[in-house]
């Protein structure tokens, strides 16, 4: 005798493994990855990221850290104010306070992926649960979740990232929670119109017709049939949560001082904007560097999804692009 | 049709309540003493001792449970009251009744070549579409995407400002604003480069372009991308009808099936994009504001959230909420009566 209880969970239980396993399968067996490597634009986003991975990884070897158990804190040569053009001691020059402009730009780096990661990550997470719950359980309850969802919509979204972050006070950790907090609503959106569209689809109702209970064809027929978006809408997230947190971290309410991070670099910049008498430009470095690690990095999950949406919209699936 | 608006305007209540209980919300996050340091100006006042303090806290209510705070502060907003801003030193609703034309301004400035160069490109894009226009376009507007406002910002002011000296920032020469501030100006609009027109006043029109120029571009710059990538998939799905194979089949030219055929229908999702854009654009351009120092929505609300001037926030949060529900009523309204197709529903 079996008990029919314990299956069931067992059943739940497998169907969530089997989540893990059957998105990266079905990414690999829709040809997906080989559609990207052939178009060019999908090929120099990879390469920008996979560039910038390399550098993240090997930051301690870059820029070995001078205090290795504060690694990101950018060290600095003094405290004078003014920044100090590039020299073979500090090749991209040293900004306001003396931070060193390479050194932070390299740990900046990993800043970036962790931020850009973990904020789209959770967000996507939470967004996925939030989203899935309200489209399976639908009537009321998907009426109020989804008001809950437009109220934090209807609150632009810097605007209110810098209210939590200061009300959290500062730091990255305070900073990646406010992302989190106003950002999953697209993707609980996304997901919940996904599945609404979904379930009505007839492979969804012969598993209905075999018996599989509601779990089990979410978790298995409908999420993994619904992530594609969600994939589209996550690489495009990263560069611009990236962005998002720089923004922060401009504005004030971010990073710590002297944390390695590419936003707080660029604030440091903004007093030296006009440069010297008779020299304008004088101050470039401040500016250019952090702002092209940015832009570059941005761009790479940009053309990625870019290309990404291009290749899994099944409007252009099938058809010479 | 009027029942439709209606639910849809039953929406406004409930985001509204929605956003304050939020942000009072995160108020609670902090402790009284945290949230009584945003109301006192004078810092001498908190160090006058425990009983100074406990005066203060009941002056403000800090030590009522949430729920009476929030009650008296509903109270105080049913009757007109947002309460008063100590970021910007005046009453929330004068404060965005001073601040939105600046960004109204911004904002009109902005749309207008993001609108018609976004569409127009998208266009072109669609129509040579994977030809070398398509990739420049794509790669300009995956750029523009990328490229944070603030860098553009830095370095436009870098540039124009301190390099060539042609464009200053902020909103007006000081000049310009002693003429504006001056009794015979008359301010119909608020918006200075309109009021400059109905004055008659072209100096004041010119500087008032001259300051408009980079805090525009720099906007136009990233929200086109947005725009034209819409338009472009859009023409591109469009030219693939059968209607427009018919068009071509009975020789109608080919500019007149891109121009009359085809144009029409691609325009019908870029409206809604476009509508929801600009709503975006007087919600505030936080950074855009910021760096250039022009005084709008967005500094305001960035000056506010520094602060944490609670009232400024609720004000200002609750107005861009109604802003965007109705922003978005008037989209599909609008949407509904273009596309003969759609059913309000």
């Amino acid at each position: 005798m079996y008990n029919k209880a314990e299956t069931e969970t067992h059943g739940k239980l497998f169907s969530l493994v089997m989540w893990f396993v059957l998105i990266p399968v079905r990414i690999y067996r829709s040809k997906i990855l080989r559609k990207l490597l052939k178009n060019p634009i999908s090929v120099a986003g990879f390469a920008l990221v996979i560039f910038f991975a390399v550098i993240a990884i090997l930051a301690p070897v870059l820029a070995p850290p001078a205090r290795p158990s504060r690694p990101y804190q950018i060290p600095r040569s003094g405290y004078s104010a003014i920044p100090k053009p590039p020299s073979p001691e500090h090749p991209f020059g040293t900004t306001e306070g003396q931070y060193d402009i390479y050194y932070g730009i390299i740990w900046g780096t990993r800043t970036a992926f962790y931020v850009g990661l973990v904020v789209v990550g959770a967000a996507a997470g939470i967004g996925i649960i939030i989203g899935s719950f309200s489209a399976y359980y639908g009537g009321l309850i998907d009426e109020i979740v989804m008001r809950i969802t437009d109220i934090f919509m209807s609150f632009p979204f810097l605007v209110a990232a810098m209210v939590l972050t200061t009300i959290l006070g500062k730091g990255l950790d305070k900073v990646i929670v406010a992302l989190i907090v106003f950002g999953w609503m697209s993707y609980a959106r996304v997901i919940r119109s996904e599945i609404l569209s979904i379930r009505e689809l007839a492979y969804v109702e012969s598993a209905r017709a075999i018996g599989a209970n509601d779990a089990r064809i979410v978790l298995r027929h409908v999420l993994p049939n619904a992530i594609y978006p969600i994939l589209v809408q996550a690489s495009m997230d990263i560069g611009s949560m990236v962005l998002t947190a720089a923004a922060l971290s401009f504005l004030g309410v971010g990073a710590e001082p002297g944390y390695a991070d590419w936003g707080q670099m660029i604030s440091f910049a903004r007093n030296w904007i006009l440069g010297g008498q008779g020299n304008p430009l004088q101050y470039w470095y401040t500016v250019i560097y952090p702002g092209a690690a940015i832009l570059f990095f941005c761009l790479g999950w940009n053309l990625l999804g870019d290309a990404l949406r291009d290749v899994l919209d099944p409007r252009m699936r099938g058809r010479k692009a | 049709m009027i029942a439709y608006i209606i639910r849809r305007l039953f929406l406004l209540p409930i985001v509204l309540i929605g956003l304050s209980l939020l942000i009072f919300g995160m108020m609670q996050l902090l402790s009284p003493y945290d949230r009584l340091s945003t109301y006192v100006r004078d810092p001498a006042q908190l160090k006058q001792g425990p009983e100074v303090l406990k005066q203060l806290m009941d002056k403000y209510g800090l030590n009522d449970p949430i729920w009476v705070q929030y009650g008296r502060w509903l109270n105080n907003v049913i009757h007109g009251n947002l309460g008063y801003s100590e970021s910007a030193n005046m009453e929330v609703t004068k404060a965005i009744m001073r601040f939105l034309p600046a960004t109204a301004q911004l904002a009109l400035f902005a749309a207008i070549p993001v609108v018609f160069g976004g569409i127009w490109l998208g266009m072109v894009s669609a129509v040579h579409h994977n030809g070398l226009i398509d990739h420049t376009t794509r790669i300009m507007a995956l750029t523009g995407w990328s490229l944070p406002t603030f860098v553009m910002g830095l370095l436009l002011l870098m540039i124009f400002y301190g390099w060539l000296g042609w464009f200053p920032s902020g909103e007006l020469s000081n000049w310009a604003a002693r003429i504006v501030d001056s009794p015979q100006f008359v301010r119909y609009t608020g918006m200075n480069a309109i009021d400059a027109i109905l004055n008659g006043n072209l100096a004041v029109l010119g500087d008032t372009l001259r300051h408009l120029i980079l805090p525009v571009f720099t906007l136009a710059y990233v929200q086109w991308a947005l725009l034209l990538r819409v338009m472009r998939s859009s023409m591109l799905e469009t030219l693939r009808q059968d209607y427009i194979t018919t068009a071509r089949a009975k020789g109608v030219a080919e500019r007149v099936v891109i121009k009359k055929h085809a144009r029409a229908n691609a325009l019908l999702p870029v409206i809604t994009i476009a509508g929801v854009m600009v709503a975006g654009l007087l919600r505030g351009v936080v950074i855009t504001e910021t760096i250039f120092n022009y005084h709008g929505l967005g500094l305001f609300a960035v000056q506010a959230a520094q602060q944490l001037d609670f009232s400024a926030i609720i004000g200002f949060a609750l107005f861009t909420g109604m802003l965007m529900i109705l922003t978005n009523l008037i989209v599909d309204l609008l949407y509904a009566y273009i596309d003969p197709r759609v059913k309000l529903g």
